[in-house]
């Protein structure tokens, strides 16, 4: 039976890809598939592109794949990359570029389409509503201040790229999973079309594997949360990332480059399996639902975990958009206390700063404080012993508010009390620069109002 | 009986979707699955993280049990300070929140489970 192996690339803007180069070096892959784009990311890159719209794409892609390029190129192994962000076809520009400076030859596909920020009013115009996924909201209470908006697309449109001889595919916001289900598809000649129940439980096997490898090292053994277990787990500094080995009959074994560390487990796939899914019975994604219920894990040893008996159901008839919007800024300021009395002083800061801040009437709309290093991550499951004894507490308090002056004004409140404030204060860092807010709208989306947008561009380095 | 906590017979990791936590709980054997399964209830999970919900709102909470991977699911509906990106918390994406659960304390028969992990002291 036909078989290939797909290693995890990068699971978010500023991983490293340092392991990659084991999983092609030693790991016999044939595809690296990367996600670049957390939930959060496109945010950092739309300030990017407010500053210069030649960027908005994750800017990690060019050294990334001009390091990893000549290891892969030998050996035929194809990139699938979502590095293009907000800015795809700008993406492929600047990649295209330096392959040319350096000579090389490359067939350079990007898909567009999953940006509809410019879109949105048209889609309202043909009687799409964008509320708001959870609340109902109208998106009207938002609509001036959006940043951003992109509908998650599925594997389909990697899929042509790969058809048409792409050998790197740079794409905006797709599915995390779909990067990694779309060469199973193209490899194996999966329809992406909803068919019979063989055909959706392959899909859904596609996109477990994609699931399990698009946090990178979350799944080999990273971040492994636990007591003590952690600690079992052997040389993370040389970790290496999840290779798939998939069957053409959607059955995978997850495996890791051999002398890596990490390792590959039941437990360390399991905990990556349920990350993020919510309701592991229903795990929507624009090419098949999964239900996890029936699903196997077995452990093989020697850093093999056997996935098998998904069950998939027909894509659901929309797609997900996430959109941004401007939700306020943020004022911050960290400062430490020493003992005595470190935490006595670090509460009569509070108080002061709250003073302040209505002596100069400047408006928050919220306020948090810390004590970093005590609670801030526990909060009420901490132990908070005697508190009177500490060694040092350290103070973070932030503010978000409409005012972006207000934002700025906030740190400075704090370096005067070196000298004019509570004794033995310590670590007052320079004051750090605001930062923006922004509030995320998710909503749905006939798939054929986006699908007919999607383009796939390829490009020959060469020509 | 005895007094333990999740961390001695669980392990668990946390993430994000907009304003909602995710924790996925994991128990070492099938004997600390029946534990977690009985004592680790919707209500419990709840009250436990009652202090991330916004002022005067109320914590949504789902829990899946997934007996095939020994795990329980919990999705925490509000927990995030409406979502990473405005979120004014150190940990805006709520990646400690699962060893939030692991101090979770419960109540086991001596008997009951087979694998304890001890903290260090």
């Amino acid at each position: 039976m036909k078989s290939i192996r797909i290693g995890a690339g990068l699971g978010f803007y500023g991983d490293s890809w340092e392991p990659v180069r084991a999983s092609i070096e030693r790991g016999d892959v044939q595809y690296i598939a990367s996600d670049h784009l957390a939930e959060l990311t496109l945010a950092i890159l739309q300030k990017d592109r407010a500053r210069d719209p030649a960027l908005g794409y994750t800017r990690d892609l060019v050294p990334m794949l001009t390091t990893l390029w000549p290891l892969a190129q030998p050996r035929g192994v194809k990139f699938i990359l979502d590095a293009g962000g907000l800015n795809p076809t700008g993406a492929r520009d600047a990649l295209v570029a330096a392959f040319k400076a350096k000579g090389w030859r490359a067939r350079i596909a990007n898909v567009t389409g999953d940006d509809v920020l410019a879109d949105i009013d048209a889609l309202r115009a043909e009687g799409i509503a964008l509320s708001h996924l959870d609340s109902g909201a109208a998106i009207d209470s938002v609509r001036d201040r959006l940043v951003f908006a992109n509908v998650y697309l599925g594997a389909a449109p990697i899929v042509r790229a790969l058809e048409r001889g792409a050998d790197i595919v740079v794409t905006g916001r797709v599915a995390d999973a779909a990067l990694f289900l779309a060469p199973l598809a193209h490899e194996f000649g999966w329809s992406l079309e909803p068919g019979d129940a063989a055909g959706l439980n392959r899909l859904a096997q596609g996109l477990v594997v994609g699931h399990l490898l698009d946090c990178s090292g979350q799944g080999s053994g990273g971040n492994f949360g636990s007591l003590r277990a952690w600690a079992e787990i052997p040389d993370l500094t040389h970790i290496g990332y999840p290779i798939a080995e998939v069957h053409e009959d959607g059955s995978a074994v997850i495996t890791k480059a051999p002398g890596t560390g990490g390792r590959v487990s039941f437990d360390t796939v399991r905990q990556q399996l349920l990350y993020e899914v919510h309701d592991p019975g229903r795990y929507f994604s624009p090419d098949v639902v999964l239900d996890m219920g029936s699903l196997r894990l077995d452990d093989l040893g020697a850093d093999r975990v056997r996935v098998s008996a998904a069950t998939g159901h027909a894509r659901p008839a929309t797609l997900k958009l996430m959109a941004g919007y401007d939700d306020g800024w943020m004022g911050q300021s960290v400062v430490g206390f020493c003992w005595p009395d470190a935490m006595d002083k670090a509460r009569a800061t509070i108080v002061s700063v709250r003073t302040q801040l209505a002596e100069r009437k400047m408006a928050v709309d919220e306020l948090q404080t810390e004590f970093l290093g005590h609670d801030s991550f526990l909060g009420p499951h901490a132990d908070h012993g005697d508190e009177a004894r500490l060694n040092e507490v350290w103070l973070r308090m932030a503010i978000r508010t409409r005012d972006k002056r207000v934002a700025d004004a906030f740190p400075r409140l704090f370096p005067w009390m070196a000298l004019s404030g509570a004794p033995y204060m310590g670590g007052l860092h320079g004051t750090s620069a605001s930062s923006q807010l922004l509030g995320v709208w998710p909503s749905l989306v006939p798939r054929t109002a986006v699908e007919r947008r999607v383009e796939v561009t390829l490009m020959d380095t060469a020509s | 009986m005895r007094t333990v906590r999740l961390a001695q017979l669980a392990h668990a990791r946390s993430g994000d979707k907009g304003d909602r936590a995710d924790i996925g709980l994991f128990a070492w054997d099938a004997a600390g699955y029946a534990v977690i399964e009985r004592c680790v209830t919707r209500e419990r999970v709840g009250a436990h993280f009652a202090h991330l919900a916004a002022p005067g709102a109320a914590l949504g909470v789902d829990r899946y049990e997934m007996p095939n991977l020994l795990a329980l699911k919990f999705v925490l509906d509000g927990a995030l300070a409406g979502g990473a990106a405005r979120s004014l918390r150190s940990d805006n994406l709520g990646k400690t929140i699962g060893a939030q659960l692991l101090r979770m304390s419960i109540n086991i028969d001596d008997t009951e489970v087979a694998v304890l992990r001890e903290e260090s002291a």
